[in-house]
């Protein structure tokens, strides 16, 4: 696999932030609502621990300056799809700046939980323009892996059935206005947001993982995968030698 | 792609710029007074408004933790609420919606603050193409003068104070502004704005403002396309103006 190295961004460099500086790895897991990602990137992280890195773990909705806005935005189900997807980016910018870049800097491991993939997934989902939302995120760095978590509907309606037991508002895209009915809607909306993670998946190159398996093969090929972006700790020491 | 999304509906967008101290509020406020008093149905939106957004802006003011892309961000996600929630189905009922500042104010302020141009453009290309782009043009030391001695405090992020251009508060807002009055100037033209000299008295402004608006918007209101009580357009633009 091809890393870039330094790292770059999409399409818009951040104002201030000299990519050359940042030394730490950017990894990020996708995937729809409900998958199982933050299940594996705790384990991820005490993981990647245990051999010596240095771990922040981050996701959407997460930052400082947005994610109460977001949060009470969302009680009231008025959110606006536009509006929602400029929250949400505001929300990341924040992270970026404020957290990934410092750590990165700072030679961290970066976990993120989601990227702008799933604000963009979403967007398309409800019918906002795809070059608007991919110039909105251009200000992203490029990763130097995407593992997308990936289940179909139906494996996803019995994650939330037999863990939460019910179905939330947002995640059941409700703002669409399919139809009252919970369940329906979940389908009808999920699966347009699978269908735009599919599309990303080949233009971002995304590794795919099939996430109907059970948690502990999902993990080892995470696992595996991880250890292919590091040199290993025989290379290291040769190259130390010399 | 177009700058800005063309406006399909029946009502009009009227948006007025310029730097703090230009009088713009001023005379946008007597211009919708004047347009209801036609009988016309009228909306108000300003800058930076919208209740969703309030608290997180707030709190990043507050705190002093924007970066020029969170502050670009969260002034186009405040725009968006108010497009999304009330622009729009105001747009579509048939009024005429005034905007104090639009989309150009981030195209000038968040320049000036780093972002780079194409970006923050692309980021309100969503916004509604207004019909009528007033430009309230005034040299700086008059809006300074009009801003400085009317107020008590000027704040952190209005006097660019995050780019570090001085360490004096007045100093970096003269800066600041300078730098926001060229971006003005810059796009004047390519945004196709009605240029008002803000330096003439606010009786001369707003009569060249109406006059404007007739000539743009009569037709509009002859044909029934926004919603008024009165038949006809009886509007004279030497109505005086009471503040």
């Amino acid at each position: 696999m091809q890393i870039p190295k330094p790292l770059q961004f999409y399409s818009e460099p951040l104002p201030g932030v000299d990519t050359a500086e940042l030394q730490g790895k950017l990894i990020v897991i996708e995937g729809p609502d409900t998958v199982g990602r933050s299940t594996q990137i705790t384990r991820l992280r005490a993981w990647l621990e245990h051999q010596g890195h240095a771990v922040l773990d981050t996701g959407m909705a997460r930052s400082a300056l947005a994610g109460r806005g977001i949060a009470q935005a969302k009680e009231g189900n008025t959110l606006g799809p536009v509006t929602m997807t400029l929250f949400y980016a505001t929300d990341f910018a924040d992270r970026l700046e404020n957290e990934i870049v410092p750590a990165l800097r700072a030679g961290f491991v970066v976990l993120t939980d989601r990227y702008i993939f799933s604000l963009m997934a979403r967007g398309l989902a409800r019918s906002e323009d795809a070059a608007w939302l991919e110039k909105v995120a251009g200000f992203a760095l490029v990763p130097h892996a995407v593992y997308y978590l990936r289940a179909d509907v139906s494996t996803l309606v019995s994650r939330v059935v037999m863990g939460r037991g019910s179905f939330d508002f947002w995640e059941s895209g409700m703002d669409m206005r399919f139809g009252p009915d919970m369940y329906e809607s979940y389908v009808r909306y999920q699966a347009r947001v699978i269908r735009a993670l599919d599309r990303m998946a080949r233009k971002y190159q995304f590794t795919t993982i099939d996430a109907s398996k059970p948690a502990d093969i999902i993990f080892r090929e995470l696992q595996r995968n991880i250890s292919g972006l590091f040199h290993t700790p025989k290379k290291r020491a040769v190259a130390a030698k010399k | 792609m177009p700058l800005l999304t063309p406006n399909r509906f029946k009502g009009k967008l009227i948006v007025v710029e310029g730097i703090d101290g230009s009088g713009k509020s001023t005379q946008l406020s007597l211009l919708a007074q004047w347009l209801r008093a036609q009988g016309l149905a009228v909306a108000f939106s300003e800058w930076n408004s919208s209740p969703l957004v309030r608290e997180t802006t707030r709190r990043g003011k507050k705190k002093q933790m924007f970066t020029p892309a969170t502050f670009s961000l969260i002034h186009a996600t405040d725009f968006a609420d108010r497009q999304e929630r009330f622009i729009l189905p105001m747009l579509k009922a048939g009024a005429i919606v005034c905007a104090d500042r639009f989309a150009y104010t981030a195209f000038a302020r968040d320049v000036v603050r780093g972002v780079s141009p194409r970006w923050v453009r692309n980021l309100y290309s969503f916004a509604i193409q207004p019909n009528l782009a007033f430009y309230f043009r005034v040299p700086l030391e008059v809006a300074l003068g009009r801003i400085l001695g009317g107020r008590d405090s000027i704040k952190y992020y209005e006097a660019g104070m995050d780019l570090n251009l001085s360490r004096r508060i007045e100093e970096s807002f003269r800066l600041f502004q300078g730098q926001i009055l060229e971006q003005y100037d810059a796009m004047a033209e390519e945004m196709g704005f009605h240029i008002i000299d803000a330096t003439g008295s606010i009786e001369d402004q707003q009569f060249q403002m109406r006059k404007i608006v007739m000539d743009h918007l009569g037709d509009a209101v002859a044909s029934g396309q926004i919603l008024h009580k009165e038949r006809t357009f009886r509007a004279n633009p030497q109505t005086p103006a009471v503040l």
